[in-house]
């Protein structure tokens, strides 16, 4: 038994490590269209660590919740991104990172500050928790940067839904899950969300002819003048 | 209990209905009817509580205290009034072209959208639900935003839609890391999500685990009270979406936010030793209220303006949040209901200037009192109001907030004096030539409904001149139970 826990930990380390991996190439990464894939691969990681969970701790409740993250962040959101990409005609567009080793070496001590915040918490927990939660603490910053750094509306929403996943990755580890009320509210706003971004994509095309959000910047604070 | 679900069901089915029927010429009566309508259940509502205390349902799905109670009231007041306004202001908009039947539909059927995520912000016990409904008012009021489709509107909702959801998804991981600190004391389930078992439990969960989650539920939350330095959505999604929205943006979410701040502070304190969560919200409250006040001073377009004014409210109400004292809490209540109701007011008076104008920059927005002098007065009695001029509610709120800085941190009112001396100098600068300006040729007044604006300016004025009894006790209980029990 004491091998199974063991052995049922070391494979959540592992799934959170690829997890947390996914969002580095994911940050480096300058391709909309390979970018949309590593999302979708995070997102079985997090179906595969859901999975594993209800398994192992015996939570029936999360085989649902990994059936949702299957569906909606494996399948149903890169299939509609894909098509938006397809339909603006962005699968050979690049999202150049301007500046990729300080980018990595942000992301890098983004990392080591997830640990130092979350020291506190490790005193308190079993065994297996208290990597996870720094892990996705990291995850959730790291998604964030990637929505800092990356200049295509695409980008942005990747970045956006990464941070939904690295939540979720904390939810599911460290308490099993949250209760499947909140878990079906939570998936149905990811849902109505992404498909507020698809109906924003086609307007910030009609309105700046691409989707490179550098180039929405009409309203600032600055003084000058307007015609 | 009924009073409850109608107050959930009617926004429920009103969406339904008005995305079917959006662009009938009588959608925006029906609108104002099932706003009445839940007006009438939210009153119900309150006497129910007022008479009986606290109300958990059966489920322990809602919760309805002193605290919220009130807010439910005037949410439900300020949407019907806007609703009123928003009638002939849509009407306009549609004449002059800028709206289609198609927006139309989606505007009114998004109103109900966004007062039922509203109501349910307030009523839930759950901590995870609230969550879910403040996203779903992000959702709802993205989409109104970019209701007009002008680059700018795409840009600003982009911009609302893009930081509220990061916002907002810190918010989520500090509910998730307080769900953790409650599941090793309550075990997992539901339970350990509810407010009203958060809040009796609070004193035996890991404090440093609390600390990091109320860390990350402040900023979160805080992004979509427009605190400073994340509030940069806030300016640009009230200029750019239509008028009746920035009225009910400023008027209600904002508050809504807060409060999902306050009860989760309420939880907090317990368990953390020491002040550190009031000093972070005053720390934050303080220099948004700082930061608002400079920034009134540079603005161009009207609606711009009063939005930072919202930021500068918005920082004084978490400010005097964070201080925590009874008297200090009663001051914020106070506040947070003078000024939706003043703000909501100058937002319908600002849409009516800037229709007659044609435009919402201020130097061409001229001559508003010879004009159309309802308008230009009422523009100039809210600005007054929210100036904190007395014998408006506002100053009665912001004498209290000054008081309640004296008598616990006396040094930090200079900053707070200084500050409402520059705000009144940087809204009077701009609004003195607007309404007493010279009329520009040819400037027409149009179809306007002023009610609203009377109503909200006449409570906030009667606020200002004798608190009703009846509210008095009712701040004072909502004072008592949001600062009651925690170590000073």
């Amino acid at each position: 038994m004491a091998t199974l826990e063991s052995l049922y930990g070391q494979a959540v380390f592992l799934l959170a490590a690829l997890v947390l991996f996914t969002s580095f190439v994911m940050l480096a990464q300058s391709r909309v269209t390979t970018l949309v894939n590593l999302f979708a691969l995070q997102g079985l990681l997090l179906t595969g660590t859901t999975a594993l969970v209800a398994i192992v701790q015996n939570s029936p409740h999360l085989l649902v919740s990994a059936t949702l993250t299957l569906g909606l962040k494996v399948i149903l959101i890169p299939l509609l991104l894909h098509w938006l990409i397809l339909r603006m005609g962005l699968h050979r567009a690049t999202d150049e990172v301007r500046r990729p080793l300080q980018l990595l070496l942000g992301a890098a001590s983004l990392v080591v500050f997830s640990y130092w915040i979350t020291l506190p918490v490790v005193q308190l927990s079993e065994l297996e928790t208290r990597n996870i939660i720094a892990a996705s603490t990291a995850t959730l910053l790291l998604g964030m940067l990637l929505m800092i750094s990356h200049r295509q509306a695409i980008s942005q929403v990747v970045g956006f839904m990464a941070m939904e996943n690295a939540l979720f990755f904390s939810a599911v580890v460290s308490t099993h899950g949250m209760p499947m009320v909140v878990e079906l509210g939570v998936a149905f706003d990811v849902m109505v969300a992404a498909v507020i971004f698809g109906v924003f994509f086609f307007q910030i095309r009609e309105s700046i002819d691409s989707l490179d959000v550098d180039a929405l910047s009409r309203l600032t604070e600055s003084e000058e003048s307007e015609s | 209990m009924i009073a409850l679900y109608l107050l959930l069901t009617i926004p429920l089915a009103g969406m339904a209905l008005l995305a079917l029927n959006g662009h009938k010429p009588w959608a925006g009566r029906l609108n104002n009817w099932l706003n009445a309508a839940t007006l009438a259940a939210a009153l119900v509502l309150a006497l129910i509580v007022l008479r009986a205390g606290t109300l958990i349902s059966d489920d322990r799905y809602w919760l309805v205290d002193a605290f919220n109670v009130y807010l439910i009231a005037l949410t439900a007041l300020v949407g019907l009034t806007t609703g009123i306004f928003s009638g002939p202001y849509m009407e306009h908009e549609k004449e002059i072209g800028r709206l289609n039947p198609r927006r139309l539909r989606l505007y009114y059927s998004m109103y109900q959208g966004f007062m039922l995520a509203m109501y349910l912000i307030l009523v839930t016990n759950n901590m995870g639900i609230l969550w879910v409904a403040m996203e779903g008012a992000t959702l709802a009021t993205v989409l109104l935003v970019s209701l007009y489709r002008t680059p700018e509107s795409v840009e600003a909702a982009w911009k609302y839609f893009i930081l509220c959801g990061v916002g907002i998804a810190q918010a989520l991981f500090g509910t998730i890391l307080l769900y953790y600190a409650a599941t090793q004391v309550l075990g997992a389930g539901e339970a350990a999500l509810e407010w009203a078992t958060l809040y009796t439990h609070a004193g035996e969960f890991d404090p440093a685990v609390l600390k990091i989650a109320f860390v990350f539920l402040l900023v979160g939350y805080g992004t979509k009270v427009g605190l400073v330095p994340m509030h940069s959505w806030l300016p640009d999604a009230h200029s750019e979406g239509p008028t009746p929205m920035s009225a009910i943006l400023s008027g209600l979410l904002l508050n809504d936010a807060l409060y999902a701040i306050v009860r989760s502070k309420m939880i907090v304190t317990q368990a953390v030793p020491g002040p550190l969560p009031g000093y972070l919200m005053m720390g934050f409250g303080l220099v948004s209220f700082l930061v608002a006040v400079l920034f009134l001073h540079r603005q161009r377009d009207i609606k711009r303006l009063f939005s930072y004014s919202s930021i500068e409210h918005m920082g004084t109400m978490t400010f005097a949040f964070g201080i925590g004292t009874p008297l200090a809490t009663f001051a914020a209540l106070m506040h947070m209901t003078v000024h939706s109701l003043t703000k909501s007011a100058i937002f319908v008076t600002v849409g009516h200037a800037a229709q007659i104008a044609g435009t919402q920059r201020m130097d061409k927005i001229r001559g508003l009192i010879a004009t159309q002098p309802q308008v230009g007065w009422g523009l100039l009695v809210g600005t007054l109001a929210i100036a904190g001029f007395p014998p408006f509610g506002v100053f009665v709120s912001e004498f209290l907030v000054l008081v309640a800085t004296m008598e616990s941190y006396p040094w930090l009112t200079l900053p707070l004096l200084l500050g409402l001396a520059i705000a009144f100098g940087g809204l009077f600068r701009h609004i003195q030539p607007i309404v007493f300006g010279r009329r520009p040729e040819g400037q027409q007044p149009v179809a306007a409904n002023m009610m609203p604006v009377f109503v909200h300016l006449g409570l906030v004025l009667l606020l200002g001149l004798t608190i009703p009894g009846v509210l008095a006790d009712w701040f004072d209980q909502a004072a008592q139970l949001i600062s009651g029990g925690m170590p000073q």
